[in-house]
């Protein structure tokens, strides 16, 4: 077992050093670091085979003891329980589909080694991250992540605006990894281990301590120790207000997007805080704090979906539009249900990128919806996998989306019973995002396959289905964006699958009444009717009467521009923290560095030029000077010797 | 007797050096220098240095001391100029070597020693050469290269190359090629 | 016999001397040197001294190398001395001031 995790996480990273730092030809690359990842698949598949199907139960050991510092210890191991098992699975497959795909999508660009390498490097870190058992692996694995996602946003780096991009997103999660290091910090200062099992054995004793960090106001420990945490995976997964990034990283080639900023990487903020919820169920602050994150990013995003014209764009605000559900269920205490969605999620997801990557390709790298239309015909599979995707995006009954939906909307509607500070507003908050959600997905599905042809002769007469390469992980991830859900919710959300890993579950087996009767309850609710609303209001919109969204657009001129400008942030960001920031640095430059440093340093050098204009009278050059010195000073010498000891 | 003896090189090594410092004319100045130089031989050999005290006197005062009056006649310098301030300097100097010698008789003043225990008997020379080529061997071959690079070092600092001398230069003989000496005016 | 220090003594005499003479004759080089003679003469007193009053002759065998490296050294310092009076025609101390700072 342990030999085998271990194999899991060096595969891929030996896979990426061959393809990096080795002058191997194409073929080679891909090859490596797809056999590798596709190793690493198959050894999950055998691991959660042995750990759940068998009930070997969790595997959790040390490896390497990296370092010692009095009682505090850094190590590396491993801990795979039935939330690391899922989350192996997760990536790693989505990963594998997106190596296959990139061998069709990467065909023509000449850092195709370069991109086989990263891929390979983040499978790594994002497993490290999973399998870690302590909080300072679970570290190593969230920062390595980010810079595989800097490296990645910024691969075309001839670019400005992918420099801007990457730099950006780098930024943006240092302020998250900040909060995240203090959090550590102080799970480090108050439970004295970094250990998983040992944290969360503890957990109870500390919850009632306080702590004082503006003195005279006292903190609930654990607050402070969530809410740090959760900053931290505010930055990983998008949140409110640390969003900022996740949409300008599409600047990235689009397998990217799907693996990374869709399906794997921006999860690991969920699957942390999954992680820490003996931690999370013991401070309800922090979980309202989270709720209320979720529900703002969950539906102001989804509306920034509507105005985007870039086909990726979209797919990008659904997918903090979809973090913020996410995280909701995580404040609503329904960690399965988060979890559970962001396994979905991982599947469609990828399969709406890869699908967008698909159209991308067939229109020579064109991105702006208002140029495509009609595509049906000429990619008949993407248009399909698109559909699978779209219904499950919008939680269409049956499809995969819609039990991972449903069950967070449920767990928020009874945390609103329960009166939890927040979750009425949350509660509307993804009632209305459904729709929204449905109205943009269909928007772009609508807009880039049917209607009219708006692109122009030259590209129309090239048009052409994907290459094999291209489809096969379609419709591989298709399939289980229909089932995956049917076949695990069950277990999950119902079951005893997450039993001792997640801390609460608010799902009662009483009232779950298998597949069927949960599909039929959903159609009764009003969730379903909103998606329907959407979906019609989409066609009517787009299909039917494409003047009115003009109107609208004229009407509505000043909440429009609101939504082109991102609500702000952007420009926001760029005037107060970056403007001032530089204001403070040339501040500092001018006054701190030139007059201070710079006048302290040539005050000396002058002082000691002046000294020595002075001191240099003593050099005569004259020999009997320098004798007449010496003498003196043995004469004195001996005095001391002489008198000095009586003295 | 031996005491006598002592007392009687010492004033005399005394008066010497004084003179060494105080006369005017830097030939017996060099002369009184000898004086001095025979006399603490005479001392040395109170000590049972015989060797070192010929030494003294072979390398001192018949090497040493013969070169400084060499270079004292040699160099025709105007010896007046150089006591220019002689009797202005003497307060000061007199007041620092006053000072300097109290202070070293307080120190040395007090030391008292017992006799050696054991006289040295038999050749003096001979046990310090026997030190010396056992013991003291490396530095004794130091001390022969110091001598030689002095030796070498004066020669090259006072040599001026002599252009009135004839002399060989075997490389120009050697590299002459038949032009050079041959002239043919006709076949 | 003598007692130690009354060679000591003889030999601080000795040192005294030469120390003032290099001030008295501050400006003829010659006799400065002359009095470094006499100044290291007044050291090896000191180490016979030493050598017979410890019955040590490694005293002795110090002696026999300072009088090796003095010779050397008034050899070099007169051919400096002589190569001075070349080019200034003059052993003046007070003409030799170039490392005057």
């Amino acid at each position: 077992m342990q030999n085998i995790s271990l194999a899991i996480v060096l595969v891929p990273l030996f896979g990426a050093i061959i393809a990096g730092l080795f002058p191997v030809s194409r073929r080679v690359a891909h090859s490596v670091t797809i056999g590798g990842v596709g190793l690493s698949f198959f050894l999950s598949i055998y691991v959660f085979y042995k750990v759940i199907l068998l009930g070997e139960g969790t595997f959790n050991q040390t490896l390497y003891t990296w370092l010692e510092v009095g009682a505090i210890k850094f190590e590396i191991g491993f801990m795979v329980d039935s939330l690391t098992a899922m989350m192996m699975l997760v990536v790693t497959f989505v990963s594998w589909m997106v190596h296959i795909y990139t061998v069709g999508y990467m065909r023509d660009d000449p850092g195709y080694n370069r991109f086989f390498s990263y891929i390979s490097l983040f499978t790594f870190a994002m497993l490290m991250l999973v399998m870690s058992n302590n909080f300072m692996q679970l570290f190593f694995g969230w920062e390595a992540v980010g810079l595989v996602s800097y490296l990645l946003i910024g691969f075309w780096f001839t670019r400005e605006s992918a420099i801007y991009a990457n730099l950006k997103a780098f930024l943006v999660n240092r302020v998250g990894d900040f909060g995240f290091i203090l959090g550590i910090a102080a799970v480090l200062m108050t439970f004295n281990s970094l250990n998983y099992v040992e944290v969360f054995n503890q957990a109870d004793q500390h919850k009632d301590a306080v702590m004082q960090i503006i003195p005279g106001l006292d903190w609930s420990v654990m607050t402070v120790i969530c809410i740090l945490l959760f900053i931290g995976a505010m930055g990983k997964s998008a949140q409110f207000p640390l969003h900022v990034w996740l949409p300008d990283s599409m600047e990235g080639p689009t397998p990217i997007s799907a693996l990374i900023h869709a399906a794997t990487m921006v999860t690991a903020g969920i699957f942390m805080v999954a992680r820490m919820s003996p931690l999370f169920e013991l401070s309800t602050t922090a979980l309202s704090f989270v709720m209320v994150i979720g529900a703002i990013t969950a539906l102001f995003m989804g509306l920034l979906g509507l105005v985007q014209n870039d086909i990726k764009r979209v797919v990008a605000y659904s997918t903090l539009s979809q973090l913020g559900y996410m995280t909701v269920a995580l404040g609503a205490s329904a960690y399965a249900a988060g979890v559970f969605h962001l396994m979905t999620h991982a599947f469609f997801k990828a399969l709406l990128f890869l699908g967008a990557g698909s159209v991308i390709i067939a229109m020579h790298h064109e991105q702006d919806m208002r140029k495509m239309g009609g595509l049906k015909k000429y990619l008949p599979i993407t248009y399909w996998t698109a559909l699978i995707g779209s219904l499950a995006l919008i939680g269409f009954p049956g499809f995969s989306g819609f039990f991972s939906k449903d069950a967070i909307i449920e767990a928020t509607h009874q945390a609103y019973e329960a009166e939890r500070a927040g979750a009425g507003f949350a509660y509307y908050s993804v009632l209305l995002g459904v729709f929204i959600t449905a109205l943009y997905s269909f928007r772009m599905f609508f807009l880039t396959f049917h209607g009219k042809e708006r692109m122009d002769e030259h590209t129309r007469s090239h048009l052409h289905e994907s290459p094999k390469v291209v489809t096969i992980p379609l419709i591989l991830l298709a399939i289980p964006s229909v089932i995956i859900g049917m076949l695990t919710i069950e277990p999950m959300l119902f079951g005893e699958y997450f039993k001792g890993v997640i801390a609460h579950n608010p799902f009662n087996p009483e009232n779950y009444h298998g597949v069927i009767g949960f599909i039929g309850h959903g159609l009764l609710q009003p969730p379903f009717w909103l998606a329907m609303a959407g979906v019609g209001t989409a066609y009517y919109l787009y299909m039917k009467a494409p003047q009115i969204p003009e109107q609208i657009t004229y009407r509505c001129n000043m909440f429009h521009k609101i939504l082109l400008d991102k609500y702000g942030f952007d420009r926001f960001n760029d005037w107060f923290f970056a403007g001032g920031t530089r204001k403070i640095g040339n501040g500092l430059w001018k006054i701190g560095d030139i007059k201070i440093i710079e006048g302290i340093v040539n005050g000396i050098a002058k002082m000691v030029l002046w000294l020595s204009s002075v001191i240099r009278h003593t050099q005569t050059g004259l020999l009997y000077h320098y004798a007449f010195a010496m003498i003196l000073g043995l004469a004195v010498l001996l005095g001391i010797f002489v008198f000095g000891a009586k003295l | 007797m031996i005491k006598i003896t002592f007392y009687l090189f010492s004033l005399i090594l005394i008066f010497a050096a004084s003179r060494v410092i105080t006369i005017k004319n830097p030939v017996h100045a060099a002369l009184f220098l000898v004086l001095a130089f025979f006399s603490s031989a005479a001392i040395w050999l109170i000590l049972q240095a015989e060797f070192l005290a010929m030494v003294l006197i072979l390398v001192y005062v018949g090497a040493v001391m013969v070169l400084f009056l060499f270079v004292l006649m040699m160099l025709n310098v105007n010896f007046d100029t150089l006591r220019e301030g002689f009797v202005r300097h003497l307060p000061l100097a007199a007041f620092v070597g006053a000072v300097i010698l109290l202070e070293m008789v307080l120190v040395v003043g007090t030391w008292h020693h017992a006799l050696p225990t054991e006289v040295a008997t038999g050749s003096n020379t001979a046990a310090l050469g026997s030190v010396l080529y056992t013991e003291y061997v490396y530095p004794f071959e130091i001390a022969a290269a110091i001598l030689l690079v002095a030796m070498i070092a004066a020669i090259a600092l006072t040599m001026r190359p002599h252009t009135r001398s004839k002399y060989q230069k075997p490389e120009q003989q050697v590299r002459v090629r038949r032009e050079d000496r041959i002239r043919i005016i006709k076949d | 016999m003598p007692e130690l220090n009354e060679f000591l003594i003889v030999g601080a005499v000795l040192f005294c001397i030469s120390a003032a003479g290099i001030f008295l004759n501050r400006k003829n080089l010659l006799i400065i040197l002359m009095c470094i003679e006499l100044m290291l003469l007044s050291v090896n007193m000191n180490f016979i001294a030493f050598s017979y009053f410890n019955a040590d002759l490694a005293g002795q065998v110090f002696v026999f190398f300072i009088l090796t490296v003095a010779a050397a050294e008034s050899a070099i310092g007169l051919a400096i001395l002589i190569i001075l009076f070349r080019n200034k025609y003059s052993i003046n101390v007070d003409d030799i001031d170039t490392m005057k700072g």
